[in-house]
């Protein structure tokens, strides 16, 4: 029997977010011959990434394109997708492991009483039987699971699976006609963009993070001068959090986020084993350290003994030049 | 006011994570309340100190879970409820029935809750609970402010902020940096020894086993490969530099 698997796409500043084409492909890797894919885009003034959507799989894009979805709100985007989920009965829903769909995906699961694996970061088609694998314990260890009866719900971690490229015929476009969702007990009052055009961490393809070897806030200005060159986002240890150098949001680590960019960049980190979990899979790790005995050398590829502040700029030129 | 707390106990971060017979060992391990979850215990604390009313937390979880909700007390929290029955062997869709069950005969205006734990790091129970409760919530919050059945909580969404104003009662689940926890007093663990502590199994909250089957089911466990350490470039400083980014275009091929 044919299933049915929906993909739910996101949108940031306006643009298609990368994870989106990673959960199609996710949904690609799933699905068999006669299966059917529909993604589903909710949001406000969503022609562009819609149009982009739909060049990369063969199915159908449902776009839930309304001024009440301009900004996520739980109550709101539950009601809408409730609205589609009773039209479409998927067998297999996926979202982005990113803020909203780690708060979407738990929602939906609960109204459909369906079992969710949140934070996928592989999977694969075992004659028919789908085997999802994740991270347990910040990726200290990992899982490899299975859901009861085969249906349920999906969140995919960012980076981890190749986005869908052009598909040979696109998507048809629908729009959905949603109501809007009466007897609100919530409302946002207000929505302050600090990020609006940076890299999210845990989606950037290179992260350079730093640690207590910062020694203030203005210490990570090198570090944020190597990212731009880089087009990568500025992480941060515990040690550097705690000691009040930067904002909680760019903590790494167990407690904080998981990230696993192409290239990550240490510098003034020790390596404490609750950071290690954050970003030990990393596809290449670099170190920049002091001292050569910082257990964060154990888990690089390529180690600099020396001090960040001389380092990291001579990088940035390095870098400069090679990509010019 | 009636704050309620959701708590999960944990490993410590800094337990190295070891796998025997497809089972992860707990000998000797270090426990704590999971990190976000202490987060949300002290916010109770913080509310219950301005407005007045009662902080009671509860856990699903193995008897050693006692220790977290008693750690919970000393804190200041004013009663325990441990939630444990060794029949319970389910995942994040059937802990957050369980506690649905055990909120369907309470009064509350606030649960609070951690953003995940930093075990399964699946991020659902509190959600799936919201859902069930028929309430409105408020993840990853970094403030939250209360008054006269009305809440104000600010999210961090990926870097941004967004105040979000809910009517109570409501669950909330708390994001680093909503606030600094406080460590329990040598008084406040005499006092916990007598706060009430009750433990309900299956039977007591008129739940069977049958009825809270996990959906989702484990067939692997493994620790990643181990990364081996690479090299230490050696020469200047600036050779160095040079150095790794001829080594990152030719040998890693990531540039």
């Amino acid at each position: 029997m044919s299933k049915t698997f929906m993909v739910v796409a996101e949108t940031r500043d306006g643009k298609l977010r990368q994870v989106s084409l990673e959960a199609l492909q996710a949904a690609e890797l799933a699905k068999e011959d006669g299966d059917q894919v529909t993604a589903v885009l909710l949001g406000y003034e969503l022609e562009g990434p819609a149009e982009e959507l739909a060049r990369c799989f063969q199915g159908r894009v449902l776009v839930v394109d309304h001024p009440d979805l301009k900004s996520y709100l739980a109550e709101t985007y539950i009601s809408a997708l409730s609205q589609v989920l009773s039209s479409i009965t998927p067998d297999l829903v996926l979202f982005g492991h990113t803020t909203v769909g780690r708060d979407l995906a738990p929602q939906v699961a609960s109204r459909l009483q369906a079992g969710q694996i949140s934070d996928v970061t592989a999977i694969e088609n075992s004659g028919g039987d789908i085997i999802y694998t994740r991270p347990v314990y910040a990726g200290k260890a990992f899982e490899k699971k299975r859901l009861i009866g085969g249906s349920g719900i999906i969140t995919l971690r960012p980076n981890n699976i190749t986005p869908a490229g052009p598909a040979s015929s696109p998507a048809e476009i629908a729009a959905f006609d949603y109501t809007p969702a009466s007897s609100l007990r919530s409302v946002i009052k207000d929505v302050v963009r600090k990020a609006t055009g940076k890299i999210d961490l845990t989606e950037a393809k290179v992260v350079i993070s730093g640690g207590r070897g910062v020694k203030s806030a203005e210490g990570f200005k090198p570090l944020e001068d190597l990212a731009e060159v880089l087009h990568g986002a500025v992480g941060a240890s515990r040690g550097a959090c705690d000691a009040g150098y930067c904002d909680y949001a760019l903590q790494i680590g167990q407690t904080g986020k998981v990230v696993t960019p192409e290239i990550y960049i240490a510098c003034g980190i020790s390596g404490a084993i609750q950071h290690l979990a954050g970003m030990s899979q990393s596809r290449v790790i670099i170190a920049i350290n002091k001292d050569p005995e910082a257990p964060i050398f154990k888990v690089a590829d390529y180690g600099i003994v020396g001090d960040l502040f001389e380092v990291v700029p001579l990088l940035t030129q390095e870098f400069k030049q090679a990509l010019a | 006011m009636n704050i309620y707390v959701i708590l999960k106990q944990t490993f410590d971060t800094e337990e190295k994570i070891v796998i025997q017979n497809g089972e992860i060992l707990d000998d000797g391990v270090k426990y704590i309340i999971n990190p976000y979850d202490e987060y949300a215990v002290e916010e109770a604390l913080r509310l219950k100190e301005q407005h007045g009313g009662t902080v009671i937390v509860v856990s699903v979880g193995p008897d050693r879970t006692a220790e977290a909700l008693r750690t919970a007390l000393a804190m200041g929290a004013d009663e325990a409820v441990l939630i444990s029955d060794p029949s319970i062997r389910t995942d994040e869709s059937g802990i957050a029935a369980l506690l649905a069950s055990y909120f369907g005969s309470q009064s509350y205006d606030l649960i609070l809750g951690g953003y995940f734990s930093v075990d399964n790091g699946a991020g659902q129970v509190a959600v799936r609970l919201a859902q069930l409760l028929d309430i409105p919530h408020a993840s990853a919050i970094v403030k939250l402010d209360v008054s006269g059945g009305q809440a104000v909580a600010v999210r961090d969404a990926e870097g941004d902020s967004e105040t979000v104003e809910i009517s109570l009662p409501a669950l909330f689940t708390a994001q680093q940096g909503l606030n600094e926890p406080r460590y329990p007093s040598l008084p406040g663990i005499m006092k916990a020894k007598k706060k009430p502590f009750q433990q309900l199994g299956l039977n007591e909250l008129g739940i069977d086993a049958e009825s809270i089957v996990s959906k989702t089911e484990r067939i692997e466990l493994f620790n990643p490969p181990e990364r081996k350490a690479g090299i230490i470039l050696q020469g200047g400083l600036a050779e160095q530099a040079a150095e790794l980014v001829r080594l990152l275009k030719t040998e890693a091929k990531v540039l």
